[in-house]
């Protein structure tokens, strides 16, 4: 049963036709409309979520599609103790496919393992998110025309931003990119993942500064530091207010670069920086959508056969 | 020092020095009755010193744990006497239960039957990562 955990559990070319399929979807919606007639998705959401959930159900409405499932992991059985291995079992007798939000790194490989219809990772705590990743890369492709040759600055909490953990993953495996990896000491990239871009021979440095590299990116990646992933309030509000892109920061950047960000934003864009053409975040949000339409279909055909 | 030879048994040869306690707690060898003994710092032509375990019995040893521990060793099986099998290891690609994932927001932290499975993911720096959330073992 194929389960999509990582985004590398696609493969490149895989991604190019989920990428045909999201912009033939963007241009012929009518054509999609029944795709998923009496298909259940079930959207099991042990930790909050507004975006990526709503994403997944408005994606499957579209396909014509059904949706169940809960919004928090208080209204499950998860509750009452239960494992995710016996939650997985059990819904997948309900569901034709699964879309799983969890706080434990690891949770959607054990759902993957123990369930009979396909899982989506809809994000395992700071670890993989590969939907966002989806909607990333058709954004960059949609807004610079290609995902090769490109300089990519990744700002924020890159240590739990599992956003930037799936992104950077994704991009070991097109040409030329060079990645400008823009946090604080204390929420640098993990080792694993310095070690993977070298494997790969990605380009990348590391910097504190926000400016130092402006003027070279074609994509800012923009994260916040989320206070869900911190044991110590402290360390949390010592930490998020540490990158606040405003329009002066921008002054020094191409005037084709694109500012994309996984959102919620919390206070690092500044809301003046939204009526910027360069402004990309929310035009990520609708090619989420567009994406997830079509990874729900691809899953779906291929549990099919 | 003279050790006797062993009749049925298993001699951990090539340990690498100061590494045979590890090794006998490892495999649990303070379970056994039988007799057991730990050669530390003897004399080795390869490596200048090494550890040596013997132990006077055949008993089964997972032979991943010994080769996630130290590749160095070699495993000599005795019957009879005489040297019936001998093996080199190597470090496994998988590890199953030998160490636990000590990242905090993995999910075994919370679901206790859960294996704990490393895979080896960089044979020339020995690098265990965790097939949960990645952590590397340590």
């Amino acid at each position: 049963m194929r389960s999509v955990i990582d985004i590398l559990d696609l493969s490149k070319e895989e991604i190019a036709d989920l990428i045909a399929v999201a912009e033939d979807i963007i241009k012929n919606p009518d054509n999609y409309r029944e795709k998923c007639k009496h298909k259940k998705l079930a959207t099991l959401f042990f930790e909050p979520s507004t975006r990526t959930r709503l994403s997944f159900e408005a994606a499957m409405y579209e396909l014509g599609g059904n949706v169940l499932g809960f919004s928090d992991g208080d209204n499950s059985s998860a509750s009452k103790g239960e494992s995710v291995h016996d939650t997985i079992k059990v819904v997948s007798c309900y569901a034709d496919v699964i879309a799983m939000r969890h706080p434990k790194e690891g949770a959607a490989l054990v759902a993957a393992n123990a369930s009979s219809v396909p899982v989506i990772n809809a994000g395992d705590g700071g670890h993989n998110h590969p939907t966002q990743t989806l909607a990333d890369l058709l954004t960059i492709h949609r807004e610079k025309g290609t995902l090769d040759n490109l300089t990519i600055g990744f700002c924020g909490d890159l240590m739990f931003g599992r956003t930037v953990h799936s992104l950077i993953h994704a991009l070991t495996r097109y040409k030329n990119i060079k990645v400008v990896l823009i946090s604080p000491e204390e929420l640098k990239l993990p080792d694993y993942m310095l070690e993977d871009m070298a494997a790969h021979g990605l380009e990348y440095v590391e910097t504190t500064s926000l400016e130092e590299y402006m003027g070279e990116l074609d994509v800012l990646y923009m994260t916040r530091v989320q206070k869900e992933r911190f044991f110590n309030e402290q360390d949390y509000i010592r930490l998020k207010d540490s990158y606040i892109l405003s329009p002066e920061k921008l002054m020094p950047a191409k005037s084709d670069m694109i500012i994309l960000h996984p959102l919620p934003r919390v206070n690092e864009i500044t809301v003046a920086v939204d009526n910027d053409p360069r402004a990309c975040y929310f035009k990520q949000v609708l090619n989420g959508k567009y994406m997830r339409m079509a990874l729900i279909l691809k899953v779906l055909e291929e549990a099919a056969k | 020092m003279i050790i006797g030879q062993i009749k049925d048994g298993i001699v951990l040869d090539h340990i690498t020095a100061g590494k045979c306690m590890e090794i006998y707690a490892a495999l649990e060898l303070d379970k056994l009755n039988c007799q057991v003994a730990i050669i530390k710092n003897a004399d080795s032509k390869k490596h200048g010193k090494k550890d040596i375990i013997k132990i006077d019995q055949a008993i089964d040893i997972d032979l991943d744990v010994l080769g996630y521990l130290d590749e160095r060793i070699t495993v000599n099986i005795i019957k009879d006497g005489k040297l019936l099998k001998r093996a080199h290891l190597e470090a496994p690609e998988e590890i199953k239960n030998v160490i636990k994932c000590k990242n905090p927001r993995c999910i075994t932290t919370t679901e206790q039957e859960l294996p704990h499975v490393f895979k080896l993911t960089d044979r020339e720096k020995k690098v265990y990562r965790c097939i949960y959330c990645e952590s590397m073992g340590k």
